[in-house]
């Protein structure tokens, strides 16, 4: 009986102990950049959910489209109702791993170079995405920033031909985003 | 329970909790508070047709619209069928707040000068509140800068100007259609004849139906109420498309009214469309962007 009591307890910790491996941000920044002659476009969102786990090297994101602010609002409107149709597709998520994880050691203060894999879905449209970043270190929260670039086409977004030159083909997104530790407390903040 | 059948318990629930670490913290990211979601874009501009919209300017955003609306389509080829006569306003529009625009604009019919203001009361929204419909009220004051048919008499400047009032009650019912109701009145404080309406009622109803991403049918029609205006003037019907080309958008249209402002379409249309009196006319607009996001401040 004793031992059985032993096991219950080891899987509770076991279970618990998400709690020191996750960290979780409700506020990471995403914003795109694309030039094209006539027009640049660009964007950004500051409520982005993100979480990663240190122990598996799982990382994800969701994006709510809605959030996204442009400098001219009209673009805005276009963006949620003509390219993302944002009423349909309301969020943009991403599913990976950090692929070289044996070279971050989480305990140590520090920069590291990250590389990530996982699959990127915007417009109901998903792709495998690869993307290389920084991940600093610190003893309260880890800041993740990365960089990489997509194709419109590739998430089935069509570019009128009225506008065709005006509008990039290609978009390079950019991520900051700061996780901190999940406990408790952070994960009644949260919601 | 045995011992081995708890450790096979143990272990299925920890190798569970392996695979399913992506979903898992997906689903850890995914609890969403329940917010309120206002309804966007319910007409593509400020203009349904010819009348307003529930649409106000974005805020910090600067409105250019230049109305063009031809002669009738009937006076025949000497006149180019309309095309030899115009009239045209010229205005500007600016959004103060997210429920708050104001405008100014001079139509060269009549030599009016006008200034609006349109309050959001109500806006449709789903999730935490819900709300069926938009309400906006809109008002304006139109001067017109006629000279005196009498100038021997006393002319009063008041006798110059005239008011509207209306409520506008907007639906988006899906993404490609919305409807919208307008309850309207109009006040002139001098008409032609004792006889005359100086209060003129009307309920409008209007609609947008999107026939591609970027093109919109929309019609607008008013049903003049008072009674001896009914009887001297047409109920004002239009209908067109609205065409977005990237950075603006643009409006074609038919209608029988000639004038560009509430007071002289509601109340002021004499045209028939059985009789072919109807106009072709088109709108547009050029935005400013006076007043940048946040995130855009310094930039």
């Amino acid at each position: 009986m004793k031992t059985k009591y032993l096991i219950i307890t080891i899987i509770v910790l076991l279970s618990t102990s998400v709690f020191g491996q996750r960290y979780i941000t409700k506020t990471g920044h995403i914003w795109f950049h694309s030039e094209a002659p006539l027009e640049t476009i660009e964007a950004h969102n500051s409520q982005v959910n993100a979480a990663m786990d240190i122990k598996t090297g799982a990382i994800v994101f969701k994006v709510l489209m809605k959030s996204f602010i442009f400098e001219k609002a009209l673009m805005q409107e276009h963006f949620n109702e003509n390219y993302i149709e944002s009423t349909f597709y309301p969020n943009a998520t991403f599913q990976g791993k950090i692929t070289n994880s044996e070279n971050i050691d989480f305990s140590t203060p520090g920069t590291y170079n990250a590389e990530i894999t996982g699959e990127l879905t915007i417009h109901n449209v998903t792709n495998k995405v690869m993307a290389t970043g920084t991940l600093e270190v610190t003893p309260e929260i880890i800041h993740g920033k990365s960089k990489f670039s997509i194709q419109v086409a590739d998430y089935n977004i069509r570019i009128p031909d009225v506008v065709a030159g005006k509008i990039a083909e290609d978009v390079d997104i950019y991520v900051d985003i700061q996780l901190k530790e999940l406990n408790k407390e952070s994960l009644k903040s949260a919601n | 329970m045995n011992l081995k059948s708890t450790i096979i318990a143990a272990s299925m629930i920890w190798i569970q909790l392996g695979l399913f670490a992506q979903d898992d913290l997906m689903n850890m990211i995914s609890e969403e508070k329940p917010t309120i979601e206002y309804t966007d874009a319910t007409f593509k501009t400020t203009f349904l047709v010819i009348g307003q919209s529930i649409e106000n300017p974005p805020v910090g955003n600067l409105i250019f619209n230049v109305q063009h609306r031809f002669g009738a389509i009937n006076s025949g080829s000497y006149d180019f069928f309309g095309l030899d006569q115009a009239v045209t306003r010229i205005a500007f529009q600016y959004g103060l707040a997210e429920w708050l625009g104001i405008g100014i604009g001079r139509s060269s019919y009549k030599k009016t000068y006008d200034g609006w203001v349109k309050a959001k009361f109500l806006r449709q929204s789903t999730g935490l509140r819900k709300m069926p419909v938009s309400i906006d009220y809109y008002g304006n004051i139109a001067v017109s800068a006629l000279k005196w048919s009498e100038p021997d008499r006393t002319n009063f400047f008041s006798s110059r100007l005239s008011f509207a009032n209306q409520l506008l009650i907007a639906r988006k019912f899906s993404p490609g259609v919305s409807i919208q109701l307008v309850p309207t009145h109009v006040h002139y404080n001098l008409v032609e004849t004792k006889e005359d309406d100086n209060d003129v009622f009307s309920l409008g109803a209007g609609g947008r139906f999107k026939i591609s991403k970027r093109v919109s049918i929309n019609f607008e029609y008013y049903y003049i109420i008072s009674q001896q205006t009914r009887e001297q003037y047409t109920d004002p019907f239009s209908i067109g498309f609205d065409i977005e080309t990237g950075g603006h958008v643009f409006q074609l249209y038919v209608s029988n009214a000639e004038g560009l402002i509430e007071e002289h379409i509601m109340g002021r249309t004499s045209g028939k469309w059985w009789n072919g009196d109807i106009h072709f006319g088109f709108n547009i607009s050029r935005t400013f962007t006076i007043k940048k996001p946040k995130k855009f401040m310094g930039e």
